[in-house]
């Protein structure tokens, strides 16, 4: 928590001039709004995952932070952003597993299994990361570069904004419509749906409850984790500890504000992201405004979303509640 | 079964059986501990007998225990009373950091009173600003259905960079000529008396008991207490025997965010003297792990506060002699939380096992 203002400064990425063009300054904008949403959107759409399925995810926070501690660590040790990628993908999935384990097979209180893969999370990369970087925890790794699109990067505002970003922006929006179309238009998407609706329906059905939320929590880690690998290859390319600072709550603002949908839910993220955004370019014009306020920004956008929101977000109807299969033995 | 075990022996057993699955909880979470410590390269033997004897077993370090203690005790005894509302009450950090604020504007900006009347408003303060702390996230839950888990979360960041801010140089409340950021010192007669002579063991750890021993009368004996513990069991019988469940739930998060507040007044009348920026290491966090593990039990409250007080403090120790990090005290910390979850439900399977094999046979 306490490295989280200076982390935000040292996000203020392309800093700002206020003598360039308004074109470029909005050009500019859109493009840090949608590099600080991309964290949470993967987070928030491996929350849609699970809390569609039914299981309640707030646990997304350690799992991101458990991508970025992995990705930093196996991308110290390799030498190579595309092993460190992969490892917090697996490393992401298996928290997933883990917290899949807990609320489903177990069926700890879903919070509870949460809060405790969160606290863990948080104790175990801050012990590992002073193993693993010792003092180099200055050290820059490598970071995943962008790869403009020929032709269409140099389309004004759009080109630099959609087609001249880095490899896990263009996974994002692809995700996005495949997402969308997977549970809106297949019918694996209908069962996966079907379980966090009326499980015991889906359980009369012949589709097996436990196995889908287990498979929709372990992809559920493997998205989030990679926010977290964003968040170290991309944007700062050092690990530092608790640097997930909430994100892994305001992802699930974000959820609950885009009512579950993929496409909604990521717009949400765009607009946390835009206000964390604009909190850089205030600070970048060196407005007289403290930098603690710019900070809160978020929280409180996050905050205000779910107040306006409350009641008028139906979440899926079994959300949070374990399955207990009639004819088991319980 | 064959063996009829005496009456008295059945009691003890009963009355022993509650503290088995946090004991098991704490043993595996220090047993992966150890693990951590030998991956660092050191004996775990040698590690945690540093860390235990340094914090247990000598006068400072005992008295660094007791100092860490008094914090923990109230921020976990807040997250406690919200649970037993069946409240998730994760706002902890934010709530001690709104408490230190309070005390800190009633030892700062209020003048010429004697201790015995600066002392208790000033610990009132934090316990208000605390309170209102918890209010919010509890209004929200109460009458708009809003998770408090999310709301009490963001409201920590809010807090922090809040007091950051008001003691940062561009706050009113940053002392001049400030090195870094904290305010000036507040009124002596607002500081909490140290207990044991040359440590800094504050009044703090007394404030933590007696907010112990009320909330067992309150749970214990009245009627209010009987209130919580059923809307936390169950929200609508609750409605139906005519207890208001969203006053209830209001009331419990004010007076668990006050608990937190005070915490957070203790640090800056006891301890710090000054209200300074990031000034809580987490404690919100620690109280968590603490109330799950205690299971509802304020005297379990009071003694895993103590272990957990001994694990900060031991580090630091265990750190300098020992080369082992302070975050694997973080590391033991957040597993005994997913430790007891475990066990809970394991210790759930086999009363229930039980009750039907004796039904059955």
């Amino acid at each position: 928590m306490q490295s989280h203002s200076a982390l935000a400064r040292s996000l203020a990425e392309p800093v700002h001039t206020p003598m360039s063009t308004p074109l470029s300054f909005l050009s500019d904008y859109l493009t840090a709004s949608l590099r600080l949403s991309v964290p949470l959107a993967f987070a928030a759409l491996g929350g849609l995952f699970s809390e569609r399925s039914g299981v309640l995810n707030i646990g997304l926070e350690g799992m991101l932070l458990t991508g970025a501690f992995v990705s930093a660590a196996t991308t110290f040790a390799s030498g190579s952003v595309w092993v460190g990628t992969l490892a917090a993908v697996g490393a992401g999935g298996l928290v997933g597993v883990l917290h899949a384990y807990l609320s489903v097979t177990l069926r700890v209180d879903q919070l509870v299994s949460g809060l405790a893969i969160n606290l863990s999370a948080a104790g175990l990369t801050a012990f590992g990361s002073r193993l693993v970087f010792n003092t180099a925890t200055t050290q820059r790794l490598p970071g995943i570069g962008p790869i403009a699109i020929p032709g269409l990067s140099q389309i004004p505002i759009l080109g630099s904004l959609l087609f001249n970003q880095d490899l896990m922006v263009y996974v994002l929006l692809l995700l996005i419509p495949l997402i969308t179309y997977f549970l809106f238009r297949t019918s694996l998407g209908l069962t996966l749906r079907a379980v966090g609706e009326y499980p015991h329906a889906a359980d009369t059905a012949g589709i097996q409850v436990a196995l889908v939320r287990y498979v929709s929590v372990t992809w559920s880690g493997c998205l989030a984790a990679l926010g977290g690998t964003y968040l170290v290859l991309v944007h700062v390319k050092f690990f530092t500890e608790g640097m997930s600072a909430g994100k892994g709550f305001i992802a699930l603002a974000a959820l609950i504000f885009g009512r579950w949908h993929p496409v909604g839910t990521v717009l949400a993220c765009f607009l946390f992201g835009a206000t964390e955004a604009l909190q850089l370019r205030i600070q970048a014009f060196n407005l007289n405004i403290p930098y603690q306020f710019l900070v809160m920004l978020p929280y409180l956008i996050a905050l205000l979303a779910l107040v306006g929101l409350a009641g008028r977000s139906t979440p899926p109807a079994a959300l949070g509640v374990p399955y207990v299969k009639e004819s088991s033995e319980e | 079964m064959e063996l009829q075990p005496s009456h008295s022996m059945k009691l003890t057993v009963a009355r022993l059986l509650p503290i088995v699955p946090p004991t098991i909880a704490i043993a595996a979470a220090l047993l992966v501990g150890a693990g951590l410590i030998a991956i660092a390269g050191v004996s775990p033997v040698k590690a945690y007998s540093v860390l235990f004897s340094e914090a247990l077993a000598n006068y400072y370090g005992l008295a660094n225990t007791l100092t860490k203690m008094a914090p923990l005790l109230l921020t976990s005894l807040g997250v406690l009373v919200a649970l037993k509302a069946g409240q998730f009450n994760i706002g902890g950090e934010g709530q001690i950091y709104m408490g230190g604020l309070g005390s800190a504007l009633i030892g700062l900006y209020v003048h010429g009173l004697p201790g015995f009347i600066h002392i208790p408003l000033a610990l009132l303060g934090g316990f208000l600003l605390g309170a209102l702390w918890g209010l919010i996230p509890g209004y929200l839950k109460a009458v708009q259905g809003v998770n408090e888990v999310i709301t009490t979360l963001l409201l920590n960041y809010i807090a922090q960079n809040l007091i950051s801010y008001l003691v940062s140089d561009k706050g009113p409340m940053i002392e001049r000529g400030a090195p870094s950021p904290f305010s000036p010192t507040i009124d002596p007669t607002a500081q909490l008396p140290i207990l044991l002579p040359q440590t800094q063991t504050h009044a703090g750890i007394l404030v933590g008991l007696l907010a112990t021993v009320v909330l067992w009368f309150v749970f214990a004996q009245t009627p209010w207490g009987y209130q919580i513990e059923a809307v936390g069991q169950n929200p609508i019988a609750a409605r139906y025997a005519g207890i208001s469940v969203h006053r209830t739930i209001m009331a419990v998060m004010a007076l668990a965010g006050g608990l937190a507040g005070l915490a957070g007044a203790g640090e800056v009348m006891g301890l710090k003297y000054r209200l300074f920026e990031n000034f809580s290491p987490g404690y919100g966090f620690d109280a968590i792990a603490i109330a799950f593990l205690s299971r509802g039990n304020l005297a379990g409250v009071a003694l895993i506060s103590l272990f957990f007080g001994a694990l900060r403090s031991g580090a630091n120790v265990m750190q300098r002699s020992a080369g082992v990090p302070v975050t694997v005290v973080y590391a033991i910390q957040g597993l005994t939380v997913l430790f007891i979850a475990i066990s809970l439900v394991l210790e759930r399977r086999i009363t229930l096992k039980r009750q039907q094999s004796t039904v059955s046979s």
